[in-house]
């Protein structure tokens, strides 16, 4: 029987004071401990039974990681506390990078929005996280702290399966880190979910172009899918063929099929496998053509 | 399981809550603090029965835990009202007929309020697109609409 009134199970919350306290805690208790910062996903996941954890280590805020700041030489740094409501109305994101404001604003609601973070979406590894196509085709890095050191992941070798990504037992995202976008960029994203606004996606598509004189047809495009593989996947297949071959409607649709043939979906409550690898060729097509007709 | 004490403002009343970790904001609210107005709808941030401002947001607060309150001030649907007058939001709903049941309301109230507040004039599309996080399964949101449209003509009040 369905309990129409679950509670989270138990489990002990740890607010740290620090980045340092909060990395050697969660080293220590290695397969018990989780860090959360909106807990919009560990929540639901816990009170599904499919986590469980002793600790909650809230590191919200935690040595300033709530500031998001745009720096026009180096480019916008959103720290891992920032949520997305503030992402979406911070006026130089709007000016800079729309697609992380478009992509942010399809995330569930807008009080969900005030405890998401993109850090949280992108940690938590869904190959449906409706930032992360934004935050690959925008090129971002995460700053990952851990008591032994810092270092930067690029998130093009991030993820490693759903919900595997190559974080270790203390290591903590502090922020997502986005170089300015190329000059003269266009993007789209667009997400197919079983109703207009707020639900997961069956399939989603970032398309990100800029004029680039080293590609044979003089333009560049960054082509991330979305909950059609393991992990947020790139069309690399499909981007060779736009920087190859002269931009056309042909070359368009020569590229939305090879999309459609690097994708592999699987059937769940959301849709079949092969609706989503149709639905990848079409909102290829889709995009693309958007992005060009701006481009030109 | 440890118990936290918390400090809260909760509709302008300073309150200390001892509080299991595991204690959501919703289950504080209505079996420590006896203040039924907000729902427990879906218990996974889907329905917005459950909404409540937190430093002036709205927020699910089923996706809330208690002990992450400390400090904060919480206006409920218990809140909105001051010496008897209504909110310009609940009087409206009332006048558009966007109340059936009655359950999702204290969730679109607050939606409602959070929205006013941010934006006095919204457009019927930042209406609708406002409340998609509050389900409402007896009216159809035609009506609710109407009531939010007319709260903002006749002018907001923040809560």
């Amino acid at each position: 029987m369905i309990n129409p009134h679950p509670g989270l199970p138990e489990f002990e919350y740890i607010k740290p004071t620090s980045l340092r306290e909060a990395s050697q805690f969660l080293a220590q208790h290695a397969d018990e401990a989780r860090p959360f910062s909106g807990g919009t996903d560990c929540f639901v996941r816990m009170r599904d039974g499919v986590l469980k954890q002793k600790y909650l280590v809230d590191i919200k805020g935690l040595d300033g990681t709530d500031g998001i700041s745009f720096d026009p030489k180096t480019g916008l740094t959103v720290g891992a506390a920032v949520n997305m409501n503030r992402v979406a109305a911070h006026p130089e994101v709007a000016k800079h990078y729309p697609v992380l404001v478009e992509a942010a604003r399809s995330v569930a609601s807008y009080q969900l929005r005030t405890r998401a973070t993109i850090v949280g979406n992108i940690c938590n590894a869904s190959p449906a996280g409706d930032t992360i196509g934004a935050s690959m085709v925008l090129d971002g890095k995460l700053h990952v702290f851990n008591a032994a050191g810092e270092r930067e992941e690029p998130l093009s070798t991030f993820f490693k399966g759903p919900g595997k990504t190559t974080l270790q037992p203390g290591d903590i995202v502090t922020a997502v880190m986005y170089p300015l976008p190329p000059q003269g960029h266009k993007a789209r994203f667009i997400k197919l979910g079983r109703n207009k606004v707020s639900d997961l996606s069956i399939v989603a598509v970032t398309v990100l172009g800029y004029p680039d004189s080293n590609a044979k047809s003089g333009f560049c495009f960054r082509i991330v899918l979305s909950s059609v593989a393991p992990t947020p996947l790139v069309a690399a297949s499909a981007e060779a063929i736009l920087a190859d071959k002269a931009i056309s409607e042909a070359t368009i649709v020569e590229a939305a099929q090879a999309a459609m043939d690097s994708c592999k979906p699987i059937d769940d409550v959301r849709s079949s496998a092969r609706y989503r690898q149709y639905m990848v060729r079409n909102l290829t097509r889709q995009a693309v053509t958007d992005v060009w007709s701006q481009l030109q | 399981m440890a118990y936290h004490r918390i400090t809260i403002t909760v509709n302008g009343s300073d309150e200390v809550v001892d509080v299991p970790s595991n204690m959501t904001l919703l289950q504080m609210l209505r079996e420590k603090l006896s203040l039924t107005g907000t729902k427990n709808g879906c218990a996974a941030g889907e329905c917005g029965a459950c909404t409540v401002l937190m430093n002036g947001e709205p927020v699910n607060s089923c996706m809330v835990l208690a002990v992450e309150c400390d400090g904060a001030s919480v206006v409920t649907v218990e809140g909105l009202s001051h010496d008897s007058q209504l909110d310009p939001v609940q009087e409206q709903l009332i006048e558009a007929g966007g109340v059936q049941c009655g359950f999702c309301t204290p969730g679109i109230l607050i939606s409602s309020r959070a929205l006013l507040n941010r934006n006095p004039k919204p457009s019927e599309d930042e209406i609708r697109e406002a409340l998609v996080g509050n389900l409402c399964r007896c009216t159809g949101y035609i009506r609710i609409v109407e009531g939010v449209k007319k709260a903002a003509e006749v002018g907001s009040r923040a809560a």
